[in-house]
């Protein structure tokens, strides 16, 4: 924004970082967290970040909520696998390539954590020149079907956020 | 830990339970990655633990000091935070290391390094 504090996002998160850790409100403590918060966007604008513009930031609560049920859905999956009770099905593990349309680094990011996070799938590696991102599946059952649920499920909304 | 006792009966329940589930899925997170097969099939199983087996021993957690310390206890925010950002590194680095031995070694279990193949709709 300004020289003196460059990113206040950062720097509000910092602050409120400092606060919970610390669990106090007083002035002391307050003014040591605005203190960090500064110092420590000042760092990162050092540091010299690719621009990240914050769009249609009012999605991000539902999004964070749907990755909490896909966490719990899909944690409920996986123990299933390794304890064995997934059925008599051949299950198959494999690799994914998917075709991505996002190029915001902060969203690719963003997309990467998410799918990670969930149990059952893994990003492996992605490709910049083709933007193509290797995804690892613990229950591949179909590769089109998993471009499917990345593409729908998660990019698109990560898009609408970060493009 | 001197004052579990007191806690009523309503919070302590919860409490157990949230704490049994969470243990329950480390461990089946270690079983996994003793079963499962090759190197990126194990590296799903650890996940159970840091996403929903800690989220429940971290809910456990602060039911039970924001109930005996009469005050909302909020540092498990702040674990699960970090835990759930660095988490996802680590397994992605992991994975991206075992990738790139495994195409050096010319591994025919891993695809290639180019996806030219892969058509885009």
């Amino acid at each position: 924004m300004t020289r003196w504090l460059p990113h206040p996002l950062v720097a509000a998160s910092l602050l409120g970082l400092w606060l919970l850790l610390v669990e106090s409100l007083s002035p002391g403590s307050i003014l040591l967290g605005a203190a960090l918060a500064v110092a420590g966007s000042r760092a990162l604008a050092a540091l010299t970040p690719p621009t990240a513009r914050l769009r249609r930031f009012s999605t991000v609560p539902g999004l964070l909520l749907d990755v909490a049920v896909e966490v719990v859905r899909s944690n409920n999956a996986v123990a299933r696998i390794i304890l064995g009770a997934a059925g008599t099905r051949i299950r198959q593990s494999g690799f994914a390539f998917i075709p991505l349309d996002m190029h915001s680094p902060y969203g690719l990011a963003a997309l990467a954590c998410i799918l990670t996070a969930t149990p059952g799938t893994v990003v492996v590696d992605y490709d910049a020149a083709g933007n193509v991102m290797l995804l690892h599946v613990l229950d591949l059952v179909d590769e089109e079907t998993w471009v499917r649920i990345v593409k729908d499920k998660w990019e698109q909304r990560l898009m609408d956020i970060f493009e | 830990m001197t004052h579990a006792a007191d806690l009523p009966l309503w919070i302590a329940l919860p409490v157990a339970l949230l704490l049994l589930l969470g243990a329950a899925l480390a461990l089946t997170g270690a079983i996994g990655l003793l079963r499962l097969g090759s190197f990126y099939e194990r590296v799903h199983a650890p996940t159970l633990a840091s996403t929903l087996g800690i989220g429940c021993v971290l809910l456990a957690s602060m039911l039970f000091f924001s109930v005996l310390g009469s005050r909302l206890v909020l540092h498990e925010v702040l674990i699960a935070a970090f835990v759930v950002l660095t988490t996802p590194v680590t397994l992605m680095l992991l994975t991206r290391a075992a990738l790139h031995r495994d195409r050096r070694e010319g591994s025919e279990e891993v695809p290639p390094a180019t996806a030219s193949h892969v058509e885009r709709k």
